[in-house]
């Protein structure tokens, strides 16, 4: 017999098992993601299809079609839900993404002890918009709160910050602001991803900072624009924590975002069927703006390799 | 007012550590100045200080006659060619050489008139719509220097240009420069450590080490006539070899010296004898020469003896290492013909051209003249 062939027959076991191995390590995430991710995502739009009621059986359902979605048309609370978040996300994105990138701009200033203000700028971001910062931010709002004694000490009357409806908006809005930090890191990355010579190059044309940043900074920045813009579009869709906590979606439903509806159509009004549904005209919507926004990206998204190697054939 | 460039004591310190340590030089309108010496001798900040993209700690520079020691950058009537050439990436061929112009607010048709000539002058005119990404490292370089021109500044800074391209792109780039300094006739100043760019390219040539300027000089005077034994060592490829001897005596046109193998005398005046004290003979590869044994015998004084122990071949010449009998240091490199016979472990004699030795101090100062007509 060919002496080699004991040790193919063990490398074979061995890769064998490694196989084995390997794949009982992804087994946790396999099994996560199919609970929690996958069958909710199948389930959710089948239940969209369905009248099912969260305190009945499952069998008990009706399949409806697409009943559920026309109801949304006639649904003067989805409308105004609608409203609401669209003019959410339409200001806390840009401002956002405005505000972490000024931040970044000044954090990448060469300045002695700048590291302790990028790490004081990024806190808080770690503390987010939790549960915990949300209450936090209950109080400091409420008629009583920090705001108001603060506004009182210098001779200001309070405001009613949660109680008036353009007031809470704006509570909720400062909420997701305050968490520019993530953002900001990537921003601040990508700033120090320009080469130093680009701007040493500038200073000689004679161009001044302010030009210099809307026609280099900017442009080169645009990538990691492109992608902080899809995550923050992404997130300010789902945000939940601030009108479930400050705000209960009130005063009027002034700050009634659709992600706090498809929570109390399923868990307070027990409307499964319905609150399915309305998950996913979000998905859709969702899918919409991240598509036109990929779209786009070739009008306005400056990619120093790829697009170049395409233009460099004529 | 032909100065175009002037640096009075120029020092700069990095928090407190002095890279430049009191630099004072004149560049004259239209000449090509090299800084060249090791890496960290200071010659690229030394041109950064001349760009304004840093400012001295102490001393004065200025440009056409006015004191810019502290001028913004873009008020110095200075244009600079970046090692990494510094295009901006996401703006074409044309936008890049306009953008200064655009920023002075200059007229569309006069830039376009200006970013065409400039083309034409670098052969651009064909990829004026690519971007930085879709250009080979020398078209890149084209660039930035068109960029540099269509400004038509005072004076020009080049900042080791050519260190980014292969070697024979080197070569050509170099012979470009050359051809278009000669066009132009602008005053520029180049930073490079290669000592071939300098020696090419320079009407003066300046040495930096550690700070300072080692010797100031037009090339072949720096070849022929360097003043201490770095800018011996640095200027001339391959480098020039040293010897250790001591000094035996002197008359006013000859210098005796004892080596390990005996007498040499080798021409030279203004040598003050101080008998025994130590000193350097400096023989570049091109001064020694192979001879026979009957030529030896003729010559007595003043040849070399020792054994080859390693040929290399570059084609067109020949360079070997030659050990040498009671030497106690690294073979001597001499410079042969292409062709030439010589194989390793040969013993051979060498014959060097006296004339053209050269004498330091043990601080490595030059020590006397060269006699004769080589003046430079």
């Amino acid at each position: 017999m060919w002496p080699g062939w004991r040790s193919v027959r063990l490398w074979g076991a061995i890769m064998y098992n490694n196989r084995l191995i390997g794949s009982l390590y992804i087994v946790p995430f396999i099994i996560g993601f199919l609970l929690f991710t996958a069958f909710p995502f199948v389930a959710s739009f089948v239940l969209s299809l369905t009248d099912a009621r969260l305190q009945d059986q499952l069998g008990a359902a009706n399949f409806t079609g697409l009943a559920n979605y026309g109801e949304m048309a006639g649904d003067a609370t989805f409308q105004k839900s609608l409203g609401v978040t669209f003019f959410y996300v339409f200001v806390t994105v840009p401002l956002k993404l405005a505000f972490a990138l000024f931040i970044a701009v000044v954090l990448n200033f060469k300045l002695r002890g700048i590291g302790f203000f990028r790490t004081a700028f990024y806190l808080p971001s770690i503390l987010g918009g939790s549960v915990a910062i949300a209450v936090v931010w209950r109080f400091v709002f409420a008629g009583d709160g920090l705001i108001n004694q603060a506004l009182g000490a210098v001779g200001f009357g309070g405001v009613n910050w949660l109680g008036e409806p353009d007031t809470a908006m704006f509570s909720i809005v400062l909420l997701r602001l305050w968490q520019f930090g993530s953002a900001m890191v990537v921003f601040l990355a990508g700033l120090k991803a320009i080469p130093e010579d680009l701007y040493e190059a500038a200073d000689l044309d004679g161009a001044s900072r302010f030009k210099q940043f809307w026609m280099i900074t900017l442009p080169l920045l645009t990538p990691v624009l492109f992608f902080n813009f899809i995550m923050q579009i992404v997130q300010a869709f789902q945000e939940f924590n601030g009108p479930y906590i400050i705000t209960a979606g009130g005063p009027l439903k002034s700050s009634y975002l659709l992600p706090l509806m498809i929570y109390e159509e399923a868990f307070k009004y027990f409307n499964l069927g319905y609150s399915s549904a309305l998950s996913w005209v979000l998905f859709v919507i969702i899918a919409i703006f991240t598509a036109v926004a990929f779209w786009s990206q070739k009008h306005w998204v400056f990619y120093a390799q790829e697009r170049d190697d395409q233009k460099g054939g004529h | 007012m032909t100065n175009s460039v002037q640096l009075t004591d120029v020092k700069k310190a990095f928090n407190g550590h002095e890279v430049i340590k009191g630099v004072s030089l004149e560049v004259k309108k239209g000449e090509l100045v090299v800084f060249v010496g090791p890496s960290g001798c200071g010659k690229s900040t030394l041109l950064r200080l001349i760009a304004g993209l840093d400012t001295p700690t102490s001393g004065e520079i200025h440009i056409s006659g006015k004191d810019v020691t502290y001028a913004h950058p873009s008020k110095r009537g200075v244009a600079m060619v970046f090692q990494s050439y510094a295009l901006y990436p996401h703006m074409t061929v044309a936008d890049n050489i306009a953008f200064a112009l655009k920023i002075q607010g200059l007229p569309r048709a006069e830039i376009e008139a200006k970013v065409a000539e400039v083309a034409e002058i670098l052969q651009l005119t064909a990829l004026l719509r690519r971007r930085p990404k879709a250009l080979s490292g020398g078209q890149r370089q084209r660039v930035a220097i068109g960029r540099a021109i269509v400004r038509q500044p005072d004076v020009f800074l080049f900042d080791e240009p050519l260190s980014n391209l292969d070697a024979s792109l080197r070569g050509q780039m170099r012979v470009e420069i050359a051809r278009l300094h000669a066009r132009l006739g602008a005053t520029s100043v180049y930073v490079t450590h290669d000592q071939v760019e300098a020696m090419t390219l320079a009407d003066k040539i300046v040495v930096l080490n550690g700070g300072h300027i080692e010797q100031v000089g037009s090339p072949m005077e720096l070849y022929r006539r360097p003043a201490n034994l770095f800018v011996a060592r640095f200027i001339g490829s391959p480098n020039m070899n040293v010897l250790t001897a001591k000094l035996k005596g002197a008359t006013a046109d000859r210098v005796m010296l004892e080596t390990p193998q005996g007498e040499i005398t080798i021409p030279r005046t203004g040598v003050r004898a101080e008998a025994g004290a130590e000193v350097r003979l400096g023989l570049r590869p091109e001064n020694l020469h192979i001879v026979s044994d009957g030529q030896a015998a003729v010559l007595r004084g003043g040849v070399l003896r020792g054994h080859v122990v390693l040929v290399e071949r570059l084609g067109g010449e020949t360079f070997a290492y030659v050990a040498l009998l009671g030497f106690d240091q690294e073979p001597v490199i001499i410079k042969l013909s292409g062709e030439a016979d010589l194989h390793t472990h040969q013993e051979v004699a060498l014959a060097m051209d006296a004339d053209r030795a050269h004498l330091f101090d043990v601080a490595g100062l030059a020590l006397g003249q060269a006699v004769g007509g080589d003046h430079v």
